[in-house]
């Protein structure tokens, strides 16, 4: 599985004021609606951990609006969403303050597969299986 | 049933050892309480009253016997309390007036799961493990996600049925299963189907309600309901769409599930459901959907479109099972055997009208086992039932079992030649009260004992109101009747839903008990799906067997011919039920509230 990048607290810049190839999308704004054109990164918030609102709003930018750059998860991040993270499109994520990398590196080897499609692998399982 | 792959089985495997690994980072203080509590859940793991409880997913009911025999085991040997856990739990109870409560047993839910209420965390990776070796797990079975499918406890086999939900039922499984952008919704989230005329799976009272039709052409296809819903704003789901191709519902279900993950409500968890977003945007929010899902289709290429290979490879799984060693009877033989037999024995009669359902094969009967009866709670099997249940359900039903919606445990493929004998051992055992249907039949949560949201007790009023109607004749007069029983209103006991529902509500510190009636789950026998009125104030515990006995005879006296308790409150309205609830009030308010 493709890996997403994981970065620490600190080596995690919010865009700067003035900075247009960088943008901290809101979690209530629609993903659908941000413009896009000369931007590199787009950064998603999780005020909480348990606010989902921004696994569809990456999901929309990355496979809908097929954004090929960056998009970090920002905010309350669980090493135990990372996957979803992934899987969803984002490609990077902003670990909490004291995180064990190792116990967020064990998360990516543990399942053989999924039966959704999603951002990264478009296709289900089933189409998988058919084409096998 | 549905046979896992290997891939299947791998998955559960892995979910259980992803639970080990959560577990113990919670365990080392790695992992806080707040952030190992949503994790937990959406495996099944509550912390409730006095200890913990797990749900564990039946996938729209169907169970195989191996399955219960590991139930068995988990009652037995994990289903016990800590010695300081049960004597809190007894003195903390004893308060209120519980003398006894249950362990070594295992609890079927109104959304087929089933529950254990004594298991202590620091044995739950090691359950997890277990329940895995049979492809059983807590996947989804709380938290804010895609909850567990249900369906038609008849399903596969009803004679009313249109097309057989549990392919799509699988299907739909597979697709919520640990989706990766719907785990963290505003709230829970539930679907249930039915595929026959009548709806025995209380459509309209979920988020999303499916009914497979047949068009014009003879095509198949779903009519979708959304946003129904119980708890304190109980909502029937409204028509989203009258006819979606069958092959088109999870990319329909994931337009559905993706505009309210995006515009639900997250500011207050009572208006969180999709029920209150449905019910503010109205228009909007269909408009939405139908324009997500274009979308889906048109710029995503719709990729969740179920092929019909794929859809033939889990339709193969549910084929009838190959019944051995029993020769085909003629039907109109059989049934002059059931005659006789029922003739002879006034109580396998009783029975057989009762709890034995016809079925699509005329040589078969699908049977419900009982699990209404005094001195167990509704839906309570302990550890000994289990493994008598499992040897039953190997016996006389192919090793498939079905937990239902108002939980019993149904037999689908019972030989009629065999019910006699069936009946007899399941008498022995204690699950063959003749009452599926009738008032003891009932519906209820948990409450006060065990579950931390109840505001009051529900298991002691099942019982009382069992005890007092233990006359077959009795119950058999007062006919066909819903009493769903919750301990609070998150009515996990669908009182919303009963003809006569109870609710446990909380004043002062005391238990008190709302009576509604006309609820309705949407069945032929109940009418439109709709929620029960309030017909006074609330009633003291010991009130409540009373109101109910009055609530019933004012029935009995106002009743036309046939009328059953539904049509005759519908047609004289509630004002004499009123009457006669408030003239069975305690004249004492101190007896009253004893």
């Amino acid at each position: 599985m493709t890996m997403l990048k994981l970065l620490a607290a600190q080596d995690h810049q919010p865009p700067a004021e003035g900075d247009t190839r960088t943008v901290a999308l809101p979690n209530d704004a629609e993903a659908l609606a941000l413009p896009l054109d000369g931007v590199d990164r787009v950064d998603l918030h999780f005020p909480s951990f348990t606010d989902g609102r921004a696994f569809s709003q990456a999901f929309l930018l990355r496979r809908r609006r097929g954004f090929a750059g960056e998009i970090r998860a920002t905010g309350d991040v669980l090493i135990d969403q990372l996957v979803q993270m992934q899987r969803t499109g984002f490609s990077s994520a902003v670990l909490r303050a004291g995180v064990d990398a190792a116990d967020a590196q064990r998360q990516f080897e543990r399942f053989p597969g999924f039966y959704q499609g999603d951002a990264v692998n478009p296709q289900p399982l089933f189409a998988a299986r058919a084409a096998a | 049933m549905y046979q896992y792959t290997a891939f299947d089985t791998a998955f559960v495997q892995q979910r259980a050892a992803q639970f080990r690994d959560q577990l113990t980072r919670w365990q080392s203080g790695k992992l806080s309480e707040d952030d190992f509590r949503p994790l937990r859940l959406q495996n099944g793991w509550y912390v409730q009253r006095y200890a913990p409880m797990l749900r564990v997913a039946v996938p729209y009911g169907e169970i195989a016997s191996r399955q219960l025999r590991v139930l068995a085991q988990i009652a037995r040997e994990y289903d016990e309390p800590e010695a300081a856990v049960f004597k809190a739990a007894m003195e903390g109870q004893g308060k209120l007036g519980t003398t006894f409560l249950p362990t070594h047993c295992a609890h079927f839910t109104t959304r087929t799961n089933v529950q254990f209420n004594w298991i202590p965390l620091s044995k739950s990776a090691d359950v997890m493990d277990l329940l895995a070796s049979v492809n059983l797990h807590g996947i989804q079975t709380s938290g804010n996600c895609i909850r567990n499918t249900t369906t038609d406890a008849l399903a596969g086999i009803a004679v009313d049925e249109i097309v057989d939900p549990r392919p799509y039922a699988e299907l739909i499984r597979q697709w919520s299963t640990l989706h990766p952008e719907f785990a963290f919704l505003p709230r829970k989230f539930k679907i249930a189907i039915s595929g026959a005329t009548d709806d025995r799976a209380a459509t309209g009272w979920h988020d999303v309600g499916l009914h497979l039709v047949k068009n014009d052409a003879g095509e198949i296809g779903f009519k979708v309901f959304v946003g129904g819903g119980m708890g304190r704003t109980p909502v029937i789901g409204t028509v989203i769409r009258e006819f979606l191709p069958w092959n088109q519902i999870m990319n329909y279900i994931e337009a559905i599930v993706r505009v309210y993950n995006e515009h639900g409500r997250r500011d207050n968890k009572y208006k969180a459901r999709i029920k209150i977003l449905v019910k503010s945007e109205g228009q909007q929010y269909i408009d939405d959907v139908e324009a997500e899902y274009r979308q889906i289709l048109e710029i995503d290429g719709g990729p969740h479109t179920i092929p019909q290979a794929e859809f033939d490879r889990v339709a193969a799984c549910f084929v009838p099972p190959k019944l051995a060693d029993i020769a085909d009877v003629a039907p109109e033989a059989l049934q002059a055997q059931l005659d006789a037999q029922a003739a002879e024995h006034v109580m396998f009669g009783r029975w057989l009208q009762r709890n034995v359902h016809p079925h699509q094969n005329p040589q078969l009967r699908a049977v419900t086992l009982s699990f209404k009866r005094p001195g167990q709670s509704p839906g309570d099997a302990t550890s000994e039932q289990l493994i008598a249940l499992a040897d039953l359900v190997d016996k006389y039903s192919a090793g498939e079992a079905r937990v239902t919606h108002d939980q019993n445990v149904l037999l689908p493929w019972v030989h009629a030649s065999r019910l006699f004998d069936l009946w007899q051992e399941a008498k022995a055992l204690g699950l063959a009260s003749a009452n599926v249907q009738l008032l003891t039949d009932m519906i209820a949560c948990p409450g006060g004992d065990f579950c931390a949201l109840a505001n009051a007790r529900s298991l002691p009023i099942a019982e009382a109101i069992t005890q007092r109607y233990q006359d077959l004749d009795e119950l058999d007069d007062i006919g066909e009747i819903d009493l769903h029983i919750s301990g609070c209103i998150n009515s996990c006991g669908h009182h919303h839903s009963g003809h006569i529902g109870i609710l446990g509500v909380d004043k002062d510190g005391k238990e008190w008990y709302q009576v509604t009636l006309g609820g309705s789950d949407g069945s032929d026998l109940s009418g439109a799906a709709a929620a029960g009125k309030v017909i006074g104030p609330s009633f003291s515990a010991a009130e409540v067997p009373d109101v109910i006995e009055a609530v019933l005879s004012t029935y009995r006296d106002l009743r036309e011919s046939g009328e059953t308790f539904q049509n005759t409150v519908r047609r004289t309205g509630l004002d004499p039920f009123k009457e006669a609830a408030k003239q069975a009030r305690h004249k004492d308010a101190e007896t009253a509230a004893a």
